[in-house]
């Protein structure tokens, strides 16, 4: 099987390459990250992340065929080749397929991922009903591998101030928690123009999601609490 | 020099509904529009003066165009904001949209009752 893989080695490369490579697969390597394992073995200076191999860490995330996706949960069969595989666009590469998560974080912290309540712990746990449980369904799944928002472009051209899908999927999954408290607060640290609207609701997010969530959906819900709130 | 980020203007909120708003007044006097047009079909100036002098579609034009300009003001602002980053600049590009828009606006109310 074909592939085109980026290369790029800060300390030696004065810029960044495609390198091809021709192998064979095992029949056992069906997964793409099992192929970019595979190709290790005869290339050993390729670099990657990958950690639980079954799309659940999120570790494995980049530009295949031009579109973000896990390595690990995408099947070899159906890809066109020669398989072309990039770092996730609109982050800094540290190297070959690495990229710096810095700034995807930093927004990620900056919506205060955890929940606040102020009330004295009680003796066994919070209690949910099952209706409010279900509104966390399709926000809690997200594993943070980024490939939706650096697959948006109002992240890529304000990575520093648009908090970007990802992000604002778990802020709504806070705002969505009845055991959360701090809703106005959360409201008020998004209402910006560019921290929220900068999504124009291109949906891109949804288009390259791994997990099949649907950060617009989420985005849209957070301008109606907005909404609500002010009108 | 450090780069501090600096976000959290808190407005957004009234410029994401009103383009939604004016959106949908634009969508609403375009189909009156063409259910004037079809029902009165003009084919002469005459016939366009006649709609146009009336009262009505005057009030309804210079609404959609108001809309328009609200519209476009918002849509060209984001745009801005994405895509020029020095600070001066932009607000001369702002200012210079607000001003044009406003000469539009000036301009059509104008056409409509000259």
């Amino acid at each position: 099987m074909r592939f085109s893989i980026y290369r790029y080695d800060p300390d030696k490369d004065q810029k960044p390459y495609m390198q091809d490579y021709d192998i064979v697969l095992e029949p056992t390597d069906k997964m793409l990250l099992d192929a970019l394992i595979r190709i290790k073995v005869f290339d050993d200076s390729l670099s990657l992340r990958r950690s639980c191999r079954e799309g659940v860490c999120g570790s494995d995330g980049m530009n295949i065929n031009g579109r973000n996706g896990l390595a690990c949960i995408t099947p070899v069969a159906g890809l066109k080749e020669p398989v072309e595989l990039r770092p996730l666009p609109g982050l800094p590469v540290i190297r070959d397929l690495i990229v710096d998560m810095t700034q995807f974080f930093k927004q990620y912290h900056s919506i205060k991922p955890y929940l606040i309540n102020n009330d004295p712990p009680p003796e066994t746990e919070r209690l949910q009903s099952p209706e409010e449980r279900a509104e966390l369904d399709g926000v809690y799944e997200c594993v943070l591998c980024a490939c939706c928002s650096t697959a948006c472009p109002s992240f890529w051209w304000n990575p520093d101030k648009f908090v970007g899908p990802a992000a604002l999927l778990q802020a709504y999954r806070f705002l969505a928690d009845s055991r959360d408290q701090a809703t106005a607060e959360r409201l008020d640290n998004l209402e910006d123009p560019y921290r929220l609207f900068r999504c124009h609701s291109i949906m891109n997010c949804v288009d390259t999601c791994p997990k099949g969530l649907n950060p617009t959906k989420a985005i849209n819900k957070i301008k109606g609490m907005m909404v609500k709130r002010t009108v | 020099m450090v780069k501090r980020i600096v976000t959290g203007a808190h407005y957004g909120l009234l410029d994401w509904l009103a383009q939604r708003v004016t959106a949908v007044v634009m969508v609403i006097y375009i189909l009156l529009l063409v259910v004037v047009l079809l029902i009165f079909p003009p084919n002469d100036y005459a016939a366009w003066k006649t709609i146009f002098g009336n009262q009505w579609t005057r009030i309804t034009s210079f609404l959609f165009f108001v809309s328009l300009c609200w519209h476009a003001w918002i849509g060209i602002r984001n745009i801005l904001m994405d895509y020029i980053h020095e600070t001066g600049i932009r607000l001369t590009i702002q200012v210079l949209v607000i001003l044009s828009l406003l000469f539009y606006t000036v301009w059509a109310i104008d056409i409509m009752w000259s």
